[in-house]
């Protein structure tokens, strides 16, 4: 069997061979030949599959010669009409996202609102908080006018095109820009030139992750830059704080970060801590968990604790809305792990201010949103 | 509620104090980072501040010059990045209110009680309920450094802001920073 194998193998091999030489000796005239040839064969094909599903009567109907024609027509405008419609899905996304809090968000800061006490500043930012969402919501337009970094979380099957995606992306990015559900907000860092419609190096900002499901998800965040500049990077032990390598330190290092923000990062905000990772990734890690739904809990029992004691403390502090004074500081906690160096032990944490934009799709076959994930 | 109309008056703004609900009705001009470093840089404004509101803000505008602009969102930037700049704008250029967020430090604290200006605490992130309050687009200058970093002179109605540091020392911010140091420690 496996002589007789590897005998139809070299059979194969010398047909490709030969098949190959005639061609190579061909000119190109001839090459030509062989691409129609080709084209021929591929629309027959396209012709069978087409004729059976969309258009069964036009095929019997129509010459041999013209009816591939016609055929990869239609295949090409259904291609298209594929990328229309991840464009289109995109674009809704980017919309919904600058314009719509996440209910999950929305929850806990009419909550916050209820708790200041009446006739205070704490309360009346609360309120124009609230009437904002309302407003953004009510007439499709940014809630914040710093409609931020554009980060993509995009988790795909294997053998998705990243190139192609990607392609729609900019393209959906800078239609949004011109209608103004994004600000133009990419700065070249040498020339301060701002004319690159969001987009141009690291902008926006798309992170790729494979997994088993056979549907493309995307999550998307746009993360502003008064609550991105108030994050912080902790490298234990630190001396000043009398933070250790261990949960307390965590916490210490997490409770200065707070601290030291005050009301700069447009509070109440989120926090997104990463414990461990290089300096890199802790950073991916800390707004990676901003992507947790509020109302999740930490399957990690001592993660769950701190996240916890963490919000209660903050809230214990007196920084308030905007670091008015009030009761409520922070609207949650997200922490996860990586691991780590023997030589290294960072907390990574990020900041979200309370204009928490944050949305995902998870799409159909034909690229439209089957369902909104937040 | 107090409120603020145009034109604005010194005396005005020495009558506020910390924690003051204000709404501003007239004219305010956005000004952020770039414009502040081109001002600190000698390059004379192109516009006259003398008696004016500076915003630090960069709006989302669409439109042009001949169409007619709309402002489509336009909340509060974060102040503190001015701080080493607005108190020689308020020396070079007599203004009388600074709007942003997240209060400055102690060298704009100093300018306002030198030159009587005061600094209004606008709510971050609402920048809906804040654009609703923009009556009109007058001008705009400096479109050069960008839409979101150019002076956009804006006609405002009862526009929401919050007195956190005033002309006579007084800063909210600097108490809530002492204050949440102080009871951090109860925790630690």
């Amino acid at each position: 069997m496996v002589k007789k194998k590897a005998k139809a193998k070299k059979v194969v091999a010398k047909k490709a061979v030969k098949k190959t030489t005639k061609k190579t000796t061909k000119k190109v005239a001839a090459k030509k030949v062989v691409a129609k040839k080709a084209t021929k064969k591929v629309a027959k094909k396209v012709a069978k599959k087409v004729a059976k599903k969309v258009a069964k009567k036009v095929a019997k109907k129509a010459a041999p010669k013209k009816a591939p024609a016609k055929k990869i027509a239609v295949k090409k405008t259904l291609a298209k009409k594929g990328g229309d419609q991840l464009f289109d899905s995109l674009l809704e996304l980017i919309r919904k996202t600058s314009a719509e809090i996440p209910g999950d968000i929305q929850k806990v800061i009419l909550e916050a609102l209820h708790r200041e006490e009446k006739n205070t500043t704490a309360e009346y930012a609360m309120n124009i908080i609230k009437a904002n969402i309302e407003l953004a919501k009510k007439k499709s337009q940014p809630l914040c006018q710093d409609t931020g970094t554009i980060l993509f979380y995009v988790s795909h099957p294997v053998g998705f095109n990243q190139t192609e995606f990607t392609k729609t992306v900019h393209k959906a990015v800078r239609k949004a820009t011109e209608v103004g559900f994004l600000r133009q907000n990419s700065v070249d860092s040498l020339t301060g030139k701002n004319d690159s419609m969001n987009v141009g190096p690291g902008h926006p900002d798309i992170h790729f992750h494979e997994h088993k499901k056979n549907s493309v998800e995307i999550k998307l965040m746009l993360k502003g830059g008064g609550c991105e500049n108030v994050g912080a990077q902790y490298s234990l032990p630190n001396q000043a704080l009398g933070a250790g390598r261990d949960l307390d330190g965590v916490r210490k290092a997490i409770l200065d970060c707070i601290v030291k923000a005050q009301g700069k990062g447009c509070g109440p905000g989120v926090l997104g801590v990463c414990i461990g990772g290089d300096r890199g990734a802790g950073y991916v890690q800390s707004k990676e968990q901003l992507l947790r739904k509020l109302d999740d809990e930490n399957s990690v029992a001592d993660l769950k604790k701190l996240e916890k004691d963490i919000v209660e403390t903050a809230n214990k502090l007196g920084i308030g809305p905007m670091g008015f004074g009030g009761k409520t500081t922070l609207l949650g906690c997200k922490i996860g792990t990586l691991n780590r160096l023997p030589a290294s032990f960072f907390v990574s944490v990020s900041y979200m201010c309370w204009a928490y934009r944050r949305q995902g799709v998870s799409l159909k076959g034909d690229n439209s949103i089957a369902k909104w994930l937040y | 509620m107090k409120k603020l109309d145009y034109p604005f008056k010194k005396e005005d703004i020495l009558d506020l104090r910390v924690g003051d609900m204000v709404l501003i009705t007239g004219k305010l001009f956005t000004g952020r980072d770039a414009v502040h470093k081109r001002l600190h840089d000698g390059v004379k404004s192109p516009v006259d501040l003398q008696n004016q509101i500076i915003y630090h803000c960069g709006p989302v505008v669409i439109g042009d010059k001949k169409k007619g602009f709309e402002v489509k969102a336009a909340g509060p930037t974060t102040s503190i990045r001015e701080e080493p700049y607005q108190w020689e704008v308020m020396r070079d250029y007599g203004i009388v209110g600074v709007i942003g967020k997240g209060g400055m430090g102690p060298k704009t604290l100093k300018g306002c009680s030198d030159y009587g200006c005061v600094y209004m605490h606008a709510i971050g992130g609402a920048a809906q309920v804040l654009a609703e309050k923009i009556k009109s687009v007058d001008n705009v200058y400096w479109e050069d450094l960008g839409s979101p970093e150019a002076i956009w002179e804006l006609t405002v109605e009862e526009f929401p802001v919050v007195i956190t540091m005033d002309a006579h020392g007084g800063s909210l911010h600097e108490k809530v920073q002492a204050s949440s140091e102080e009871e951090l420690k109860k925790y630690l």
